[in-house]
């Protein structure tokens, strides 16, 4: 099955999710990353990410009162509504 | 169960954010009937030892959460009552027409709490056609599925002032808490109100943010029931929050889980039988740990923060 890599920015840890899994359940089985979980639903905005780099996709509707169109622009995503595409890197998000 | 003017949280409506995720969650695996699907795209869901028309509505909406939870209360008088009365304690009230957007239902009239929220208040309902039986009655008419949810049971918000909102439910509803936590300058925490022996119809926690819910609940029959629906959160690979365990407040055993929308979902049963003449039970906040999750003893930490 095909990984990719995911590099946390603030301690440049590398890490691997698994092709159908989401940024959260990978940071998760990892612990590691910027790991706050919720609701696994794109609801509660508790695991809200920034992927500065690095291509992914969104599965899963993500709640506009924790994420803004401005904030999808940016990288501010929801790690439970999205997985990765390609090697990418990840850190906390801005409040 | 009601003692009082008011009977129970009798409907409520909750944005989510994929319909038909959901409602397979609502339906398959919690149990409810579907009973239709108004004109605007929301659908109606009951549980099956539930009379009235309709109890849960979803709506889907591009954030998850609460909509309003309406109480009924037991005559077209009191409804008018009611309405004066929450005038007089500050709310402006407005009026939903009888078999408008909740069909099957009679007039409603609705306010803003100072927590956020809106409340209603209607006195009449359609019974439903799926419905319990009556004559020489069966527990159930066809077998429930999934975890068997019987019925929608009470609702825990989140908001500013709940000391206010406490009055507001006790003074003008009728209702009373059997159960409060307070901080240490003995200030409101949280409180837990019921219009019956019910241990509550509602509860609610002091937050800075206005207009949130921590979860919603249904009634199960017993423990055993907790552990099917355990059973059945598993099969179906639905995320669970905290559970299967006991609370020492109410005293109920529970279950907390997220349904696809990420709403807080429990499922619930047991819990004492509350009096308004039985004294009151009194948390104070650094014990709510054990209050809240009884076998744990302790507070799981983001049981209390995280809110939709
Ligand atoms: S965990 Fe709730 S939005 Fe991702
Ligand atoms: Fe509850």
């Amino acid at each position: 099955m095909q990984q990719y890599e995911i590099t946390y920015k603030e301690t440049g840890d590398k890490f691997y999710c698994k092709e159908d899994e989401s940024l959260l359940a990978c940071m998760r089985r990892n612990n590691n990353g910027p790991v706050q979980i919720g609701c696994f639903g794109g609801g509660c905005g508790r695991c809200k990410v920034q992927i500065l780099e690095g291509e992914y996709h969104k599965f899963k509707k993500m709640s506009r009162a924790h994420i803004s169109e401005e904030d999808e622009k940016q990288g501010i995503v929801l790690a439970c509504c999205i997985k990765p595409r390609g090697s990418i890197t990840v850190t906390t998000a801005p409040n | 169960m009601a003692l009082n003017k008011t009977l129970r949280p009798g409907l409520i409506q909750v944005r989510v954010l994929n319909m038909e995720e959901s409602l397979n969650f609502y339906v398959n695996v919690l149990g409810l009937n579907e009973v239709g699907r108004t004109s605007d795209g929301r659908v109606m869901l009951k549980g099956y030892d539930e009379f009235d028309h309709h109890s849960v509505v979803l709506r889907e909406a591009d954030e998850a959460g609460f909509e309003y939870v309406a109480f009924k209360v037991d005559s077209p008088e009191t409804l008018v009552n009611f309405k004066t009365a929450t005038e007089a304690f500050g709310y402006p009230v407005d009026e939903v027409p009888a078999n408008s957007d909740q069909p099957g239902f009679g007039k409603r009239y609705g306010f803003k709490l100072c927590t956020g929220h809106r409340i209603e208040l209607y006195a009449e309902v359609e019974l439903a056609d799926q419905r319990p039986m009556v004559l020489n009655p069966d527990p159930w008419v066809e077998m429930p599925r999934g975890m068997r949810a019987q019925r929608f049971d009470h609702v825990l918000l989140y908001g500013p002032n709940i000391a206010e909102a406490e009055r507001y439910f006790t003074e003008v509803l009728g209702m009373y808490a059997p159960e409060i936590c307070n901080t240490p300058d003995g200030k409101r925490f949280a409180t837990w109100l019921t219009s019956g022996n019910k241990a509550h119809d509602v509860a609610l926690v002091e937050y800075d943010k206005p207009g949130k819910m921590h979860h919603f609940a249904f009634l199960l029959q017993d423990w055993n029931e907790i552990g099917n629906a355990a059973d059945v959160m598993a099969k179906n690979g639905v995320k669970r929050d905290v559970g299967p365990t006991r609370h020492a407040i109410t005293r109920g055993q529970t279950i907390y889980m997220w349904e696809p929308s990420g709403n807080r979902i429990e499922t619930y049963c047991g819990g004492y039988t509350a009096y308004p003449d039985n004294p009151v039970r009194v948390w104070d906040v650094d014990e709510i740990g054990k209050g809240l999750f009884y076998y744990e003893g302790e507070l799981i930490p983001s049981f209390l923060q995280i809110v939709t």
